[in-house]
């Protein structure tokens, strides 16, 4: 078990949003984290790279206990954390968004190795490579961010809504990609909102409503389950 | 009036100017990296004046050498004023952040007077001294190196900060601190770093400006003003900005000086300030 979350609770101050979830990732596996808006799954994403601390439970990696790690340790045990809406530094050019992404030790040895692996999954970034991250369009920094967060070396890559706002032949291309990464034992735990898009991808889904896990499964399943339909359809 | 008078108060504000542009670069690098306005920066500036005045009466070494030691001073204050005070305020209001930044001017600058008394010191036959004419223009010594050293100073940090992978890092955790930290990029390491290059920046011009400038306890007053409109001017947080800005208000403080009357020279300044307020609020450079 790579990934292994166990009874996590996590607030806001005093506002609790996340309720006892527990979750596993396996090695080279792909995991969907669905949910309606504001159900808690960026947070549960952002406990995992340490931006938010958990109340209670336990987040174990690789068989390390890394709850109480500060988040800029966590990428070295192996957490690419892709965060909601890109986030690249937008004032710095797109070689130097990648570059950051091997900044700690393990990632910087390996990073011209890296570097080329990552221009051939996305190509454009290549061409691109002197270009201001903030002029590029939505869907290039899309493929940036997560390039900078492969240039991490992460045995886990999580990523937040990476299709939103892409075109269909994108989101093609890249579910593509990220079978391409998981194949390379890469795990990819990742959030989605389009259950269909998300499931398509998937291995296994969890689905979270208001902080809580209602239900979780193998893809096949999940996609005909009835409260899947209750919980996105309100039915 | 002759041409030359104008020449002499240009070059004269150039050569302010590009102390400003260092002292204003320090300033604007703290804010672009935490959001926080370090009131206290004109006292640093004052605190490392007085380190190369206490260097020289004490130990006798000139201003040109003690340098580095004055640096080192400043750098470690920077440190520890980040550890003991801003640490603690980082997620705080802006209102406390600017509390505890002017509390720490105000408390710095008691200090120096209780310890240092308010008298007017001054580096009595420093190295380098004197002044020199071309075409009637006179040029001083001490004024010339100051500002060939500010000017090298704000080089390297320019460097620093846009060609080294630290210096990049710096850049990434002003632009997105949660984005930089999950790469690995400790942000508290960063803040203190900023701090220490903040207050470098001051140490340089200080050390400097002591060569041929009174020594007191309220000497940083008005540079803080001069930089806090640099730093307006230039655009918050961009380096580049704080050097043209500088040397803009080197030109209009001893033009305007030289034109009007010497007495209103934080007027002309002012104006310039509220005239980039009204057309252009972000600055010449600036993105907030
Ligand atoms: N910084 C914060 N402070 C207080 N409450 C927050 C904060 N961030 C999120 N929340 C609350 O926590 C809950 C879960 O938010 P979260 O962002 O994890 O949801 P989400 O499932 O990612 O939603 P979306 O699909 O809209 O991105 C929401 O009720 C939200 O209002
Ligand atoms: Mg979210």
């Amino acid at each position: 078990m790579l990934l292994n979350i166990k009874n996590i609770d996590v607030a806001y101050d005093d506002y609790q949003v996340i309720w006892n979830v527990s979750l596993n990732v396996k090695e080279g596996e792909i995991v969907a984290l669905l949910g309606p808006n504001g159900s808690g799954k960026s947070t549960i994403l952002n406990s995992i790279s340490g931006l938010i601390k958990i109340k209670s439970g336990e987040i174990n990696f690789n068989k390390i206990q890394i709850n109480k790690y500060e988040t800029y340790q966590r990428v070295g045990v192996g957490i690419s954390h892709v965060l909601e809406r890109r986030r690249v530094f937008p004032y710095l050019t797109v070689l130097q968004n990648l570059l950051l992404g091997a900044y700690h030790e393990k990632a910087k040895t390996e990073r011209e190795k890296s570097l080329q692996n990552i221009y051939n999954f996305f190509p454009k970034l290549k061409d691109r490579s002197n270009q201001i991250a903030n002029t590029m369009s939505g869907g290039e920094q899309q493929m940036l961010a997560i390039g900078r967060g492969l240039m991490g070396m992460p045995k886990l890559l999580m990523v937040d809504e990476p299709f939103l706002g892409l075109a269909p032949l994108v989101i093609e291309d890249l579910k593509l990609i990220f079978k391409k990464i998981a194949e390379r034992g890469i795990s990819i735990l990742f959030v989605e909102q389009n259950v269909r898009l998300a499931l398509s991808m998937a291995h296994r889904g969890y689905v979270l409503e208001s902080g809580r896990l209602v239900i979780d499964g193998v893809s096949n399943d999940l996609i005909n389950s009835k409260e899947l339909k209750r919980v996105f359809l309100g039915s | 009036m002759t041409s030359q008078v104008i020449i002499q108060a240009i070059i004269s504000g150039i050569l302010m100017g590009l102390i400003y542009a260092l002292i204003a670069a320090g300033l604007s690098l703290i804010f672009g990296l935490m959001e926080i306005v370090n009131f206290a920066h004109g006292d640093h500036l004052m605190l490392s004046m007085f380190s190369t005045f206490w260097f020289w009466m004490l130990f006798g070494i000139d201003p040109i050498f003690s340098i580095p030691l004055t640096i080192i001073l400043m750098a470690f204050l920077g440190v520890f004023t980040h550890y003991f005070i801003i640490r603690k305020i980082l997620n705080s209001t802006m209102l406390i952040q600017i509390c505890a930044t002017f509390g720490l001017a105000v408390t710095i600058r008691a200090l120096a007077q209780f310890f240092f008394t308010p008298d007017f010191r001054t580096i009595k036959n420093p190295i380098i001294q004197g002044k020199f004419e071309v075409y009637g223009v006179f040029i001083g010594y001490p004024q010339l190196f100051a500002s060939f050293v500010c000017l090298f100073a704000f080089i390297l940090l320019y460097l620093f900060v846009t060609k080294t992978e630290t210096g990049t890092a710096l850049q990434a955790t002003s632009q997105d601190r949660q984005a930089a930290e999950i790469l690995g990029i400790p942000s508290n390491k960063m803040f203190a770093l900023g701090w220490a290059i903040g207050l470098s920046c001051v140490a340089v011009a200080g050390s400097m400006l002591s060569n041929y400038y009174y020594v007191f306890p309220d000497v940083g007053v008005n540079f803080s003003l001069f930089a806090f409109v640099a730093v307006a001017l230039g655009g918050f947080g961009s380096i580049n900005g704080s050097l043209i800005a500088g040397v803009i208000i080197g030109i209009v403080e001893s033009v305007g000086g030289l034109l009007i009357d010497p007495s209103y020279k934080l007027l002309y300044v002012f104006a310039v300030y509220l005239l980039v307020v009204i057309l252009r609020p972000q600055g010449i450079f600036g993105r907030y």
